[in-house]
């Protein structure tokens, strides 16, 4: 077997490669970022990851689910994560990339009920959910009644269609689409790692312009 | 009207829930923008449409 490196970069050591990467100043935002990922499959797994490895600050994650086989062929789990909660998963993989980052989870379902309570000190919502009921109840009640959020949110991405079709759409002022905006899971077309991750990359990168204060999509 | 970027004149008076059913929308998978604000669900059968409105429909579809 392969010899694993064990030695755990220091903090200071990790914060300094980012920076060497990503400029100071980026940087800076990056790590006094903290954002909420709502759904934690193909989309919010790999958007999780993306951030984490960006080194965004604070991360809260929320899933009711636990890793299925199923899951395998696009969302960001290994054979070991199988029966595990989705949000322990994740949470595992996280501390491997950064172990400084802050990571809570929270392992519910969100309903209309519980929206303002749970997301409220977030500025940055990233709705992740597979469920088109699910999506819509995320992003009418953020915008209802969360004037200061911003929500990033995928709707459209499944098939092998082009990638060039999924695109970020400011749909409203605190409302980012990213997708093709048709293709769903309804009209028989299967999801598949490489469209749902080209998605996962628009909504984290939309995500990380919002962190710089760039706001237009 | 425009909606979704499209003029369209549907027939007056007219509220925002059922101009949305005549169009066979399903409102429990949708999000309407009305004059850049967003329209609470709940008051969908209680706004009336005008003729200078802009509507942003969205329409979610599932895949996550």
């Amino acid at each position: 077997m392969e010899q694993i490196n064990n030695n755990v970069p220091s903090q200071s050591e990790i914060k300094e490669t980012l920076i060497e990467r990503h400029t100071k100043e980026v940087q800076q935002r990056l790590s006094n970022g903290k954002v909420v990922i709502a759904g934690l499959g193909g989309l919010g797994s790999n958007i999780a990851v993306s951030l984490t490895r960006i080194g965004v600050g604070k991360l809260l994650l929320i899933d009711f689910d636990v890793v299925d086989l199923s899951n395998i062929n696009r969302q960001n789990y290994y054979i070991q994560h199988l029966g595990l909660p989705k949000t322990e998963a994740l949470k595992r993989q996280l501390t491997q990339i950064n172990p400084y980052i802050q990571i809570e989870t929270k392992n519910i379902r969100i309903d209309e009920g519980n929206v303002v309570e749970v997301f409220q000190e977030y500025e940055i919502v990233c709705e992740a959910f597979d469920n088109p009921k699910s999506k819509a109840m995320l992003v009418n009640t953020v915008l209802e009644k969360l004037p200061n959020s911003k929500i990033v949110s995928g709707s459209g991405m499944a098939g092998y269609e082009s990638s060039n079709e999924i695109k970020t759409h400011r749909t409203m002022k605190n409302f980012y689409l990213c997708g093709d905006l048709e293709n769903g899971v309804e009209a028989g077309f299967c999801l598949m790692a490489p469209r749902v991750q080209i998605c996962a990359g628009h909504q984290a990168n939309m995500i990380t312009r919002l962190l710089l204060g760039i706001e237009e999509e | 009207m425009k909606v979704n970027g499209e003029v369209i004149t549907p027939l007056f008076p007219v509220t925002l829930e059922t101009f949305l059913l005549d169009r066979n929308y399903d409102l429990t998978t949708i999000a309407v923008e009305r004059n850049g604000e967003i329209v609470p669900k709940a008051t969908y059968s209680e706004v009336k449409l005008f003729d200078e409105d802009v509507l942003e429909i969205v329409q979610f579809v599932g895949g996550g």
